[in-house]
């Protein structure tokens, strides 16, 4: 656990952390997990952020070490997207059991790989600690050692177990391991002055394909994703490209800085979200491109690429305008997310009326603030009850948000769209944009709401009870309030 | 009948099985106004709220007592005396059912002891029921967490008390969902007995929109409820798996009680009508009567399209026993069967093998089958196979109204026949002219036509 804890120091400790940075000496010796309260917690762990940031590696064989809840309970639940292989949404895990946990799981985590390698011959299979195999003291650094000589096939151990952390902290235990055993160990077919890294993007509802078309037309080959539609070897000759977006800035920034310091591979952070964000981040491609030696006609390829695709956008924005114009949107979802949707947003009319900054940086804070003017409604981890009561005092006419909080909103009988990682709809680039724009009318002037929202009959009829659900606006979400505390229950 | 066989491999590929402290969990989503709560690192609760809130699509009240590294180590005392007053305080449940996990068990913590500390700690929270139920995870399956957590409830809250007249008890197992529970009350009303339904999903996760906003569950068996079933006429188990808490009430109250392994099939529904006949003196109302009526008709119906069938299922005991029985009873043969957890029942099935084992382990023998039966994690499997899929079980997130399938009682029973008879309708072959020329070579591509063709 010794060379675990050092990982975790290290990584909190992060240079390019805007929130690190403004930190005092001693604050950063502390580390950036806050204590979580128990009874009053909410999200994933440590391992479930590991595997979100590199489950989308598609040919690998991503192999559990623990008892049946890591995997037995969540295998198989993300849209990450694959062009080719389907191997990594097999669920693989070696579901220990009891004599295990007396005896130890290293033989059987062993012996799982080996027959993993017989029946599905994966080009790499990485292999996640769990809290109970990391407590009785299983070692899969050196199980994963002993098997990729045994095997000549790379067995990579991501060790990140649960209990130690939230999921942000896996995401970069998970990029840790890519930087240890995978990037820079294999060498690329060939190489382009146009070849980049896009860091952070994980292809949900095949997002990453929304954009890879005009990088296609400027000529830009994706040497890697790290990791949407990625393939193991990809992510392994990763070191040899020109230039790197990093797109969830949170999630992967100690790959995408290391990668600079090792590789000498300069990088920006951008976004794939929003008409501007979306111009910016193409803008941005070519011009790290063209820095580090790519012809300068990139720069006007690109500028009459994104000259084009901006006029077809707001064409296809006319016959929203009228019907989106001061439309009040409440936003709730992490970190760059936020930022990057309030300026889509805006952009067709659409009014901002709150949006969570719970794992925004002090960065994305100053953005969020430019966007949306000083007095921006910043809302720092909003309870459930809070949100309740915005749509319900009618704040708000839809809420932007993750599956979780999904019910807090149809249960006010107010409409609702999901953009986090279960989403089945893909809203990156400038086609994305349209879609959410499309999807967000569809939603508000869907006439099931006028219908769900009348009072039933005997609500009608009854003069001592107040009806609770009115058609006016305002009293729509009428009835008493429980006191709710940002408990978990709808996180 | 058949052979019950532990897979012998080291990993488990594509799992069907899900851990036993979210089966408790589950469990205590059925008592009304209270948080389930997992003693263990925060993912443990975090992977099991998104499984049920995917399944369910509600909202699902569920804590954590977020256990990190040092906490583990030391004992989670202070977690679950934080968790428990963090809770009361906000959420103001009526209780708390605690399920321990893989982490926590593995330290050993001695949940019940620290009960009685923080009990004595704190008399503000005397109102407050707590209920513990040690679920490793590392142990058995979501069947065995949702029985051990029914029956540790019984345990500790039912009261024994003075008969109350046409009061009766019903253990749901895991197998039923709301629109089950909500079925089995109905028919238990018909006879004039007032059921008290443990766990009762049919209030909390049946999906209605209520008029206030709750942290905890919304509905489901009430304490009051719970303590007095120690005063019922009788117990009705439904679900092998339900059998221990039963008998944990007639130990500790005195309550006799009958186990129904399921309440699909026809057999399955004439016993219960004739168990609440007998104990009613009633004579069984008309309803059912035609309800029953319209089963035998369905069956009649239905047997052209079910003989004969290979059926791949893969289900948890008791979900399996039901369905299984149901379709060998259709002249179906259950050709690959796999199952979570050890259960009496298996040997009992009317099959050559049963496996305890995971979806990859199905796969491999599901290749001529007709039909695969599972829940959602079936949907690769199926279309590798390229054959038809019916969901049954939990997860189901990839459909809408899982809560809301019935299969219980004699129409639910006619419901789920049509159902599959659809299918099998559905994938009926149309007869080409070189169907029966070339029989004996090994093209086999009518293999499974010639039963279509037969009609």
């Amino acid at each position: 656990m010794d060379a675990l804890s050092k990982k975790v120091q290290e990584v909190f400790d992060e240079p390019a952390c805007g929130k690190n940075q403004a930190k005092s000496e001693k604050d950063r010796k502390k580390g950036c997990t806050k204590q979580l309260a128990p009874g009053a917690a909410a999200g994933g762990c440590a391992f479930d952020g590991a595997k979100i940031a590199l489950q989308p590696i598609t040919d690998v064989a991503h192999l559990v070490h623990g008892p049946i809840a890591c995997e037995g309970n969540s295998w198989d639940n993300r849209g990450a997207k694959s062009s080719g292989s389907r191997l990594y949404r097999t669920g693989f895990t070696t579901d220990i059991n009891e004599l295990d946990v007396v005896y130890g799981g290293e033989k059987r985590l062993f012996k799982s790989v080996k027959e993993i390698i017989e029946k599905y011959d994966p080009p790499a299979i990485f292999v996640y600690q769990t809290c109970v195999t990391a407590l009785i003291g299983d070692d899969i650094e050196a199980v994963c050692k002993a098997a990729t000589a045994k095997f000549g096939k790379p067995v990579i151990p991501v060790n990140a177990p649960g209990f130690v952390g939230n999921k942000n902290l896996g995401n970069k235990l998970a990029g840790e391991a890519m930087l240890d055993y995978v990037i820079g160990t294999e060498e690329p077919e060939y190489t382009t002055p146009y070849d980049i890294n896009i860091i952070g993007e994980y292809n949900l509802a095949g997002e990453l394909w929304q954009v890879k078309p005009l990088l296609d037309e400027m000529g830009v080959r994706i040497l890697s994703c790290i990791s949407g539609d990625a393939k193991y070897k990809e992510v392994a000759c990763s070191h040899r490209a020109r230039a790197a977006m990093m797109v969830c800035s949170k999630a992967m920034i100690n790959i995408a800085r290391k990668m600079d310091e090792r590789y000498r591979i300069p990088f920006f952070e951008g976004s794939f979200y929003g008409i501007t964000d979306m111009s910016d981040s193409l803008r941005n491609i070519a011009r790290l491109l063209v820095d580090k030696g790519a012809p300068a006609e990139l720069l006007e390829r690109t500028e009459a690429i994104i000259q084009r695709e901006e006029a077809a956008f707001w064409q296809a924005m006319e016959p929203y305008k009228d019907r989106l114009k001061g439309v009040k949107v409440l936003l709730i979802t992490g970190g760059v997310k936020s930022w990057s949707v309030v300026s889509a947003l805006q952009e067709v009319g659409m009014e901002i009326v709150g949006t969570s900054v719970k794992k925004s940086t002090l960065e994305d804070k100053q953005k969020i603030k430019e966007l949306m003017g000083e007095d921006a409604h910043m809302i720092d981890d909003m309870t459930p009850r809070e949100m309740y009561k915005m749509l319900k005092d009618a704040q708000a006419d839809i809420m932007l948000s993750g599956g979780r909080s999904q019910f807090v909103a149809l249960k006010a009988k107010m409409p609702w769209l999901d953009i986090n990682q279960e989403r089945h709809h893909a809203y990156a680039g400038y086609s994305g944009m349209v879609t959410l724009v499309r999807e967000i009318d569809k939603s508000l002037y869907n006439p099931m709401w006028e219908q769900v929202r009348r009072p039933a009959p005997w609500e009608m009829q009854s003069e001592k009870k107040p009806a609770t659900e009115n058609t006016e606006h305002t009293e729509k979400f009428g009835g008493g309030l429980y006191s709710v505390p940002s408990v978990t229950s709808v996180a | 009948m058949a052979s019950v066989t532990h897979v012998k491999k080291s990993c488990a590929v594509n799992p069907l099985k899900m851990s036993a402290p979210i089966g408790a969990a589950l469990a205590f989503m059925g008592l009304d106004n209270c948080m389930p709560t997992l003693h263990g690192s925060q993912g443990c609760t975090a992977f099991g709220l998104v499984l049920f809130v995917r399944h369910f699509k509600e909202a699902v009240p569920m804590q954590t007592t977020a256990m990190n590294e040092a906490t583990t180590i030391m004992g989670g005392m202070d977690n679950v005396e934080q968790a428990i007053l963090n809770i009361h305080k906000r959420a103001q449940p009526s209780i708390i059912g605690i399920a321990s996990t893989g982490l926590t068990e593995t330290k050993g913590d001695d949940v019940d002891g620290y009960l009685e500390i923080i009990r004595k700690k704190h008399p503000e929270l005397a109102d407050l029921a707590v209920v513990y139920v040690s679920t490793p995870d590392y142990v058995g399956a979501f069947q065995d967490g949702w029985a051990k957590a029914v029956a540790k409830l019984v345990k500790e809250l039912a009261e024994p008390g003075p008969k109350i007249a046409g009061q009766v008890n019903v253990l749901a197992g895991s197998q039923l969902t709301p629109g089950d529970i909500e079925e089995i009350r109905e028919i238990f009303e018909a006879f004039g007995f007032k059921p008290v339904i443990l766990p009762d999903l049919s209030g909390s996760m049946d999906g209605h929109v209520p008029d206030n906003f709750s942290p905890t569950t919304l509905g489901g068996t009430t304490l009051t409820e719970l303590r007095i079933t120690g005063a019922s006429e009788f117990t009705l188990a439904i679900g092998e798996h339900m059998r221990d808490a039963a008998q944990m009430l007639k130990d500790k109250c005195g309550v006799p009680f009958e186990v129904l392994e399921t309440l699909t099939g026809l057999d399955a529904c004439d016993r219960l009508m004739s168990l609440l006949t007998g104990k009613s003196g009633r004579p069984a109302p008309n309803k059912y009567r035609r309800q029953r009526s319209q089963l035998v008709d369905a069956m009649l119906d239905a047997h052209f399209y079910t003989g004969g069938k290979k059926i791949a299922i893969g289900a948890e005991p008791d979900l399996l026993w039901g369905v299984g029985n149901l379709l060998a009873g259709m002249g179906a043969e259950l050709t690959a069967v796999v199952t979570t957890t050890a259960s009496p029942l298996l040997e009992k099935l009317p099959a050559q093998e049963v496996l305890i084992g995971d979806l990859e382990d199905l796969e491999n023998r599901s290749q001529d089958c007709d039909l695969l039966i599972t829940h959602s994690h079936g949907r690769q499997m199926a279309e590798r196979l390229d054959i038809p899929f019916l969901r049954m079980g939990i997860p189901m997130f990839d459909r809408l109204g899982a809560a809301h399938q019935v299969t219980a009682g004699y129409r639910g029973t006619r419901d789920l026949l049509f159902q599959i008879a659809n299918i099998f309708m559905s994938e009926a072959h149309e007869p080409l002219p070189d169907d029966w020329r070339n029989t004996e070579s090994e093209g086999a591509s009518c293999g499974s036509c010639s039963s279509a063709a037969a009609h």
